[in-house]
C-alpha cells in the first residue's frame, strides 16, 4: 500500500495536474525530513504551534491566577517548572506565551512583507529622484541599532503588544525593500517587462502583475529566516516592559520578572529563556533547512 | 498603397554617456502606409533603436527628436503616457527578438495574451478566453485550449514566438513592427513563423515594419526595403530590386551573401568608406 503511494507520488509522468503537484510537495517534503537541521526546526516550530494552539489542555493551571501562598515554589509533580513571584505556574505562563509569540511574528510578517515589497519595487521600477529619495528613507532605518529603534517606537507609542508589532515592523521592513528592489532592478531589464509595456499595461499594472509575483519567492525565504530575529526584538521589548503587558504571559517580561531573584529561584527567568532560546533556533534551523532544500542552486 | 499609415521625418535617437553623446539614429526619414517595409543593417546600425522610437520606447536616458511623427494623423512627439499606452498594443505593437525572455515564465501563456484584451476591449473574461484560444487557432496552434493553459518554459520556441505574435495581434493593431523575430529559431522553424505573420499581416491589412539582418529574408517577405548603416538610412529601395542597388554599402552586403548556386570559397568582405556617415 505505502510502496504503491510513494511510486505514485514519485513517477515522473504523472497523469494529471494534482498528481505532479501531491508529488512535488512529496518530493519537497522527504527531502526536509532527510535535512537533519530543517526536521529538527520543524519538530520545534511544529511543537511550538501545538503548544500554542492547546495550551488551555496542557497546562491545569490558569497563566493568570495567583497563589500567593505558593510563591516562588521550585520545580515539583504539582508544578513542573515551578512557580513565580506571585505564585503562578511557570509552565502555563511559558505555554501560554507561545501564543503571544506567534501572534507577533505573524502579525509583523503580514505588515512588513507588504510595505517591503511596495517600497522596494517601487524604488526599483521609477528609478531617478523617487528610487534615491525612498532608498536613502530605508537607508535612515537601516543605519539604526534594530532594538534600539524599535525600543524608541515603542516608547513614543506606549507599551502594548499592538504597539509591539508597529515597532517592530517599522524597524523590520528596510531589508525587504532592499530586497525587493535589487530583484526589481534585474527583472525591469527583462523583455517581458517590455513586452507588457507594448501591450500597453500601465506602470501599476506592471509592478503589481508582474514584478511583485517575481520578487515574493526571495521575500518569503527572508522572512522566515528572519523570525527569529523579530522573536528576539518582541522578547527584547516584553524585558523593557514595552511589550506585553502584566498579568498578559509574555516570555521576555517574565524573564525580567525573574531576574531579581535568578540566584535564588533560577526556574523563574530560565524556563522562559529557554523558550526564547529553543524557538528562536527552531525558526532559524527551519528557515536554513527550507533555503537549503528549495534552493536549487545549493543542491 | 493606401494612404500612409506612419509619417518620420528627421528622426534622431541620441544617448548622453560619459564619452560625449552617442547618435544611435541620425536624421532617419521614411513614411510607411499598409505595406510590408524591411529595415536592415549590421548591428549597431539603428535598426531596433528605430522601432523602438516609433513606439515610445526608447530606454533613459536616450533623446528622440524628430521634425514630425505622425500616425494616423496623430502626432507622437506631443503624446502623454497615458496615451502611448492606448496606442501600444491597440494600435501598434511589437514582437520581439526571444521568446525566451519576452514571456513571463510565471504566468500561463493564455493569461498573458488575453492580458491585452483586458487592457483595451474591456472584454468580459469569457470573451477575452474565447478570443485568445481563437487568435492561438489563427497562429496555428493546434492544441489551443491545451496551450492556453501551459507555462513559456512548456513550449518550444517556435510556439513561443507564435504565442508572442498573437499576444501582439489580439488587440488588432495596424502596425506591427518585428525586431528580428525569427533570428532566436532555428532555420526549420524561421520558414514557418514567417509564413504565418505574413498571412495575419496580408488578412488584416496591417502596415508591418520588419527589422532583420538578414538579407535573403527580408527581400523575399518584404514590399520595400530600407538599409541602414551607422544610424542613417543609405539607400531606400524595392525588395526586388535590392540586387540593383545603388548605394556602395546595399551592394557590399548583397555581394557578402552566401549563395548556393555562386559557390565561393571565400565571401567578400564589406570594405566601409567613412563618406558614408556624412
Amino acid at each position: 500500500m505505502t510502496d504503491t503511494l510513494s511510486s505514485w507520488l514519485t513517477t515522473d509522468a504523472p497523469a494529471s495536474r494534482r498528481q505532479a503537484v501531491l508529488g512535488n510537495l512529496y518530493r519537497g517534503g522527504t527531502a526536509i525530513l532527510r535535512n537533519p537541521t530543517a526536521l529538527v526546526g520543524l519538530i520545534i516550530v511544529a511543537l511550538l504551534l501545538l503548544a500554542a494552539v492547546f495550551a488551555p489542555l496542557l497546562s491545569t493551571y490558569s497563566p493568570i491566577a495567583q497563589d500567593l501562598p505558593n510563591r516562588l515554589a521550585p520545580p515539583s509533580p504539582a508544578h513542573w517548572f515551578g512557580t513565580d513571584e506571585l505564585g503562578r505556574d511557570i509552565l502555563a505562563r511559558t505555554l501560554f506565551g507561545a501564543r503571544v509569540t506567534l501572534t507577533i511574528v505573524a502579525l509583523v510578517s503580514i505588515v512588513v512583507a507588504p510595505i517591503g515589497l511596495a517600497v522596494g519595487t517601487v524604488a526599483g521600477y521609477a528609478g531617478g529622484w523617487v528610487d534615491a529619495v525612498l532608498m536613502r528613507i530605508t537607508d535612515v532605518f537601516l543605519a539604526f541599532p534594530r532594538l534600539v529603534l524599535a525600543l524608541a517606537f515603542a516608547a513614543a507609542l506606549g507599551p502594548g503588544i499592538e504597539n509591539a508589532v508597529i515597532a517592530i515592523s517599522l524597524t523590520a521592513w528596510p531589508a525587504y525593500a532592499r530586497i525587493a528592489r535589487s530583484e526589481t532592478l534585474a527583472i525591469a531589464q527583462s523583455d517581458f517587462i517590455q513586452a507588457a509595456v507594448l501591450q500597453g499595461a500601465s506602470t501599476w499594472r506592471i509592478l503589481f502583475r508582474h514584478i511583485v509575483p517575481l520578487c515574493l519567492s526571495s521575500v518569503i525565504v527572508r522572512l522566515t529566516l528572519d523570525m527569529a530575529g523579530i522573536i528576539l526584538t518582541a522578547a527584547g521589548l516584553g524585558f523593557l516592559g514595552l511589550g506585553a503587558q502584566p498579568p498578559t504571559a509574555e516570555w521576555g517580561a517574565m524573564v525580567s520578572s525573574g531576574r531579581d531573584v535568578i540566584l535564588d529561584q533560577w526556574w523563574v527567568a530560565t524556563i522562559p529563556g529557554l523558550a526564547i532560546f529553543i524557538v528562536s533556533l527552531g525558526f532559524n534551523l527551519l528557515g536554513d533547512g527550507l533555503r537549503d532544500v528549495f534552493d536549487p542552486k545549493s543542491a | 498603397m493606401s494612404a500612409s499609415l506612419l509619417t518620420i521625418e528627421d528622426l534622431n535617437v541620441s544617448f548622453p554617456g560619459r564619452s560625449g553623446i552617442t547618435h544611435a539614429v541620425r536624421n532617419a526619414s521614411f513614411t510607411l502606409g499598409r505595406e510590408r517595409l524591411g529595415i536592415v543593417g549590421e548591428s549597431g546600425s539603428g535598426k531596433s533603436t528605430t522601432g523602438r522610437a516609433l513606439l515610445g520606447l526608447v530606454p533613459r536616458p536616450g533623446i528622440v527628436t524628430a521634425q514630425t511623427m505622425t500616425y494616423a494623423g496623430r502626432n507622437l512627439l506631443a503624446c502623454s503616457e497615458r496615451e502611448w499606452q492606448e496606442l501600444r498594443g491597440r494600435r501598434m505593437s511589437m514582437v520581439m527578438q526571444d521568446p525566451k525572455y519576452s514571456l513571463n515564465p510565471v504566468q500561463t501563456v493564455g493569461h498573458q495574451i488575453s492580458e491585452t484584451c483586458y487592457l483595451h476591449l474591456r472584454t468580459s473574461r469569457e470573451d477575452a478566453r474565447r478570443r485568445t484560444i481563437a487568435m492561438l487557432e489563427a497562429v496555428q496552434i493546434r492544441d489551443p485550449e491545451l496551450v492556453s493553459q501551459l507555462y513559456p518554459h512548456q513550449l518550444s520556441g517556435g510556439m513561443g514566438q507564435r504565442v508572442m505574435i498573437a499576444m501582439m495581434l489580439i488587440a488588432e493593431p495596424d502596425l506591427l513592427i518585428a525586431d528580428e523575430p525569427t533570428s532566436a529559431l532555428d532555420v526549420t522553424v524561421q520558414n514557418e513563423v514567417l509564413r504565418i505573420l505574413d498571412a495575419l499581416v496580408r488578412e488584416r491589412g496591417m502596415g508591418l515594419i520588419f527589422i532583420s539582418h538578414n538579407l535573403t529574408v527580408v527581400s523575399s517577405f518584404c514590399d520595400r526595403v530600407l538599409i541602414m548603416y551607422g544610424g542613417r538610412i543609405v539607400e531606400e529601395c524595392a525588395a526586388r530590386d535590392l540586387n540593383n542597388a545603388r548605394h556602395p554599402y546595399t551592394r557590399a552586403l548583397v555581394a557578402a551573401t552566401p549563395s548556393l548556386d555562386v559557390p565561393r570559397a571565400e565571401l567578400a568582405t564589406v570594405v566601409r568608406d567613412p563618406a558614408w556617415l556624412q
